[in-house]
């Protein structure tokens, strides 16, 4: 791409600066490195500096500014009745004259005002990619000039330097801040527009999800009702089941493994159950389809009862499995925690073995066991491949497991897999239950960590 | 690793139910020692323990005392490297034999720590989980009157009978001492080992646990492993002094501290070392 | 022995015997219950790999069946001219099914006509156009060419398809076995190993489809994460690990980062939907965008592993260097990095690992599109090797299950590859201090 091209001739030209830069140094100390403040590839990276750091924001900015300032001036350079369409047809429209412009195929005939459109796209497109290139390379040998004449020999070089690159580590770590901030608004701002068309009432506490928005005014089916609360059972059920599997199993494992095991076990053991962490979610999900929700089925007709082929039973209990390590994992952690004064205490007593993990040992441990367990919930809830490969797509409000059942993460995908109309009803749907996911799983994790950050206190 | 639970056999329930009900409980050990993989770390100790009496266990750290006095009640069965040579007899009976059930003998041979270490529940719950799984009282009234019982000896009733429910990581250290101590006590045990019981408390408290031991004499044999000697002269009848790994010497605790007839003994009570 | 309660004795002392039974019974259940749990998620795991592994091993290898073409100058080069663009044009298909015809007449009934040429993969007529282009001088001759086999076929010799039931009830009918029959005898048809598997990119018929597609596209996308995520982390970690002051603000940004680690992945697909996508109007499923939201995604994972990994360094290393009087940022970066970048590259690897995995955020960038070509540059569209596995999973034809089964293997085999690596690289440069 071009833009890589470009921010190549700018490092290229910063790594010049740095050569001229360090010359520069030694030649103002006479040859002699000792009379210089800093290192002498202090003060080439500073003229490098000066010179890549100014041209690159600005290309930054420029990238992201301009397909925005072009689409509106060729918006402007339409004929009237093409400027005032609806929002939607009006993207069709920049979506065709975008294709146009780089010779791909469009969604219907090109009259002559979209052609020329399209021809005014390339043009402003053409200018605008000189002009940044050219305005860059006049920053950066302007920085690069600039840096070199500030080199002297008392000049602190890599004082400057190293608060630079505090400052560039700071802007990294902020960029989890960004992330955030990013998925909240991202959310927020097409839920927002969902809530427009459909009250948040209806969403949040209706009864029937049914997602179909008209493609064209006329079109029969075309109500949509929102209603969210079918889906949140269907996330419900599973992660039920799945934490019916995961809890007893993975808790018994971990205490299985730090009370009972011999250490050679526990090292064969225990990564074999990291195993299952890492297998990825479609894997999972190929075997939940192909293999168990089948042999759900055919045990539930040999006992006589009717068993979708998309149970819940069958995704619940596959996803159970892959949470099995999130539970013994932080379990078992826990547990080891657990100071050997108090065992001592529960032995000396006259305890068996079983009594003193079951009485002792697991009350003490609780809160970071009950904190395992929330984060695996969150996990649950939020996992997308094997419901969308195992559950059902109908939405159906029901506690029965040997049902087919929806999910958030199901409709999610269903909603914006495929060539879809972004500003419909039922795109904008799949973030407002983005939203609402976002949400239940930061509840979860941030309840998570707080439970086990105080239990860690009282050990410690 | 032994496991410390050890196999149930019918031997030990003929056991329960045909041993006489209160000959003398002695402890007798002869050539017992103790290793950690090769290293040794107790060497042929052999001591008698007398009922009704508080023998004091005396010497410098890391000479074997507590280790010693963890073969009593087979603790040192939970650590995976321990090797316990010779024979330590309770009444009669070898308590390393294959039909001894460890869980049986814990009830009978009780333990306070150096560091108390209530259970983080109640100070109720403390008292009675070892009755409760031994099976001791069959309902709550009994329960009731054995916690008070047992914290009435351990002379901690008074303090804390307007608040059983609080939890026993609540009370000061000396108090907590105590709570383990009427912990142990609600099993009802023959024997109560003490390890050090007071070497974590201030001086009030050591005080008032030194009068408890005292009260507890009438009912229960006491081995206390204890690094303060004048500690060991003024709770104990019988004195053992280790050094080293090895027993040294024993006898009446007034003829150790005034008279021994061992010049390490002379002195480590001399304060020459220690 | 006197374990009775201070009052009663004598029928106590039956009680507590039974009691003490009742008690190691407890005991033992619980112990069982503790090796039945992890007996069952291996058992779990075993049948899981297992399953894969017996659906998928087949897919390795692939029928072929070998014809004698002609290749007739007739039909191929009509004007003699050898002009590349006639050859090009040729219907090279009509000379495998004469091929065909040759050996098994079927006179004129179509459908054995049709189930005839079905034996063959339809892009027989493209292997000999290839061959002809690359040599001309075939033209005229006849030459034996091993094709491969329709998926049914293949499904058939790898013994998918039994034999002994009705034929209304199989897609081969019994004249195809017949003819598969006479094959085998003559030599003609072989199992070999399936290259095609391993060097084409996705395909509606079964026996072309491969995993290179997916590969290439998996490649791209993780060297886009890798090289946005593995700096930007580790500069993070640096920073809040050696450099940040204790205030509100640093706290938030640690909140942050342990929220993030836990966000479900397809939020970050929304994310990358609703920003790269339309927003910044990047073009859809391509490396570019995918390995940005991946590079989000695992952004979090680097920064605790390397802030972990920087935490393990002594601070007397760091004592002793600022003693020689050192900045702080050379004591980080000429003591303390180097010493932790064993424990950050492992953490690394196994970032990068998850993000090999990593479906449904792809999904919701587009990747789900039915893509033919091998991406060429980073800017291509292209899918990945989950996402691949995902596509063919849902595929109505049989022979997909194979295929799919296989791909998971060759998914699993990178990430044992890559997850060794991390424990190697552990075991050999992590010093205990």
């Amino acid at each position: 791409m071009q833009t890589f091209a470009i921010i190549a001739v700018l490092l290229a030209l910063s790594a010049l600066g740095y050569r001229l830069g360090r010359g520069r140094a030694m030649a103002a100390a006479g040859g002699d490195a000792h009379l210089l403040h800093s290192l002498p590839s202090y003060y080439g990276s500073y003229v490098a500096l000066w010179s890549a750091i100014p041209a690159l924001i600005l290309v930054a900015v420029w990238l992201t500014l301009e397909p925005g300032i072009v689409r509106w001036l060729v918006i402007e350079s339409l004929p009237p009745d093409a400027r005032n369409l609806a929002p939607e047809r009006l993207g069709l429209l920049m979506n065709d004259i975008r294709n146009l412009a780089h010779g791909d195929a469009i969604s219907q005939e090109a009259d002559p005002a979209t052609i020329a459109a399209a021809d005014r796209y390339a043009y402003l497109r053409g200018i605008g990619t000189t002009a940044m290139v050219a305005v860059a390379m006049a920053i950066a040998v302007a920085g690069l000039a600039f840096g070199r004449r500030a080199i002297n020999v008392h000049m602190r070089a890599r004082v400057s330097v190293e608060r630079v690159i505090n400052i560039i580590l700071l802007v990294a770590s902020s960029l989890a801040i960004l992330t955030t901030v990013g998925i909240v608004l991202s959310l927020l701002f097409e839920a927002i527009r969902f809530f427009d068309l459909v009250s948040p009432v209806e969403f949040l506490f209706g009864l029937q999800w049914s997602p179909q928005t008209a493609i064209r005014a006329d079109q029969v089916g075309s109500s949509g009702t929102f209603g969210a609360v079918p889906i949140f059972a269907g996330t419900l059920l599973i992660t039920a089941i799945a934490m019916a599997v995961a809890v007893p199993v993975g808790l018994y494992s971990a205490i299985y493994m730090s009370e009972y095991a011999g250490p050679r076990f526990r090292s064969v053991v225990k990564p074999m159950l990291e195993i299952l962490a890492g297998i990825p979610t479609v894997v999972y999900g190929f075997f939940a389809a192909l293999t168990v929700a089948p042999f759900v089925r055919s045990t539930g007709a040999f006992l006589g009862l009717d068993v979708a082929s998309e149970s819940a039973l069958a995704a619940g209990f596959v996803m159970g499995i892959m949470i099995i390590p999130f539970v013994s994992s932080l379990s078992d952690d826990v547990i080891n925690a657990v100071p050997q004064t108090l065992r001592d205490g529960a032995y000396a007593l006259g305890a068996t073995k079983s009594e003193t993990i079951r009485q002792v040992i697991v009350p003490a441990a609780l809160p970071g066991i009950v904190g395992s367990i929330l984060l695996a919930v969150s996990r649950a809830i939020g996992e997308t491949m094997i419901v969308v490969m195992a559950a059902g797509l109908a939405a159906n409000l029901t506690a029965n497991p040997i049902e087919a059942v929806t999910t958030v993460t199901v409709q999610i995908v269903t909603l914006l897999v495929g060539d879809q109309e972004f500003e419909s009803a039922k795109t904008l749907a799949a973030f407002a239950l983005g939203l609402v996911l976002f949400f239940v799983t930061l509840m979860l994790n941030v309840v998570a960590l707080w439970v086990v950050r105080k239990y860690r206190e009282k050990y410690d | 690793m032994n496991d410390m639970t050890a196999i149930y056999t019918p031997e030990t329930v003929k056991l329960a139910e045909s041993a006489p009900t209160s000959p003398p409980a002695v402890v007798r050990a002869q050539g017992v020692g103790v290793f950690y993989d090769e290293k040794q770390a107790l060497k042929d100790v052999s001591i008698d323990i007398r009922k009704g009496e508080v023998t004091a266990l005396i010497g410098p750290s890391g000479c074997g005392k507590s280790t010693f006095l963890r073969c009593v009640n087979r603790m040192n069965d939970t650590i995976d490297n321990c090797r316990v040579v010779g024979r330590i007899e309770i009444d009669g009976l070898d308590i390393y034999g294959k039909e001894i059930d460890v869980v049986q003998l814990r009830a009978r041979v009780g333990m306070v720590f150096q560091k108390p270490n209530p259970f983080p529940k109640s100070i109720y719950d403390n008292i009675a989980y070892g009755p409760r799984i031994h099976g001791v009282a069959v309902n709550r009234a009994e329960m009731d009157e054995l916690v008070e019982a047992s914290l009435g000896r351990a002379g901690l009733w008074d303090e804390v009978k307007d608040r059983l429910d609080a939890p026993g990581t609540g009370l000061s250290g000396g108090q907590q001492q105590r709570l383990c101590i009427a912990r142990a006590i609600a099993v009802n045990p023959d024997i109560i080992l003490m390890d050090e019981p007071c070497s974590a408390l201030d001086p009030i408290a050591t005080a008032r646990i030194e009068e408890l031991i005292d009260e507890l004499r009438e009912k229960f044999t006491i081995v206390i492993v204890t690094h303060n000697m004048q500690q060991a002269a003024r709770v104990s009848q019988r004195t053992a002094f280790f050094h080293l790994g090895e027993l040294v010497e024993q006898g009446d605790t007034e003829t150790i501290f005034t008279n021994p007839s061992d010049e390490r003994t002379q002195g480590y009570i001399t304060g020459r070392f220690g | 022995m006197t374990d009775a309660p201070p009052d009663s004795q004598a029928p106590a002392r039956n009680g507590q015997a039974a009691r003490i039974r009742a008690r190691y019974r407890a005991e033992k259940r619980f112990r069982a219950y503790g090796l039945i749990a992890i007996v069952v998620a291996l058992t779990t795991l075993v049948l899981l790999i297992g399953s894969i592994v017996f659906r998928g091993h087949s897919a390795f290898v692939q029928t072929h069946i070998a014809l004698d073409i002609r290749f007739d100058r007739a039909v191929i080069d009509p004007k003699g001219s050898r002009d590349p663009d006639s050859l090009r044009g040729a219907n090279y298909t009509g000379l495998a099914r004469a091929a065909l015809r040759d050996r098994f007449p079927v006179g004129s009934n179509r459908r054995d006509k049709r189930a005839l040429y079905k034996l063959i993969s339809n892009d027989a007529g493209h292997t000999l156009r290839e061959m002809v282009l690359a040599d001309p001088s075939l033209i005229g001759t006849t030459r034996r060419v091993w094709f491969k086999s329709s998926a049914d076929v293949d499904s058939f010799t790898k013994g998918q398809i039994p034999r002994n039931v009705p034929e209304s009830e199989r897609k081969i009918n019994d004249k195809q076995i017949a003819w598969l029959d006479a094959l085998t005898a003559d030599g003609a048809l072989e199992i070999r190993f399936n290259t095609t598997f391993f060097t084409t990119a996705d395909s509606r018929e079964p026996e072309q489809a491969g995993i290179w597609g997916a590969a290439v596209g998996s490649f791209f996308t993780l060297v886009v994460c890798l090289a946005l995520s593995f700096p930007l982390g580790v500069m993070a970690a640096i920073y809040l690990e050696e450099f940040a002051p204790r205030n509100r603000f640093t706290d938030l940004i640690e909140i942050n980062i342990n929220n993030l680690a836990a966000v479900p992945s397809i939020i970050f697909g929304l994310l990358g939907l609703a920003v790269l996508l339309n927003f910044f109007n990047l073009p859809r499923s391509v490396p570019l965008v995918g390995g940005i939201v991946l590079a989000l995604m695992t952004l979090p994972t680097i920064i605790i592993a390397s802030r972990a990994a920087l935490a393990a360094v002594p601070p007397s290393i760091r004592e002793g260097a600022l003693g020689m009087g050192a900045s702080p940022l050379q004591v980080v970066t000429h003591h303390v990095l180097p010493l932790a970048m064993p424990g950050i590259l492992t953490g690394t690897i196994i970032g990068m690992a998850q993000a090999l995995g990593e479906t449904a955020p792809l999904l919701m960038i587009g990747m789900v599109a039915f893509i033919v070509d091998v991406p060429q540059t980073f800017a291509d569209p292209a899918t990945v090797l989950p996402v691949q596995i995902f596509l063919w999973a849902d595929a109505p034809e049989r022979a997909f299950v194979e295929k799919t089964s296989a791909a998971i293997m060759v998914l699993l085999a990178f990430l044992v590859a890559m997850n060794l690596l991390a424990v190697i690289l552990r075991k050999k440069f992590e010093r205990r201090w």
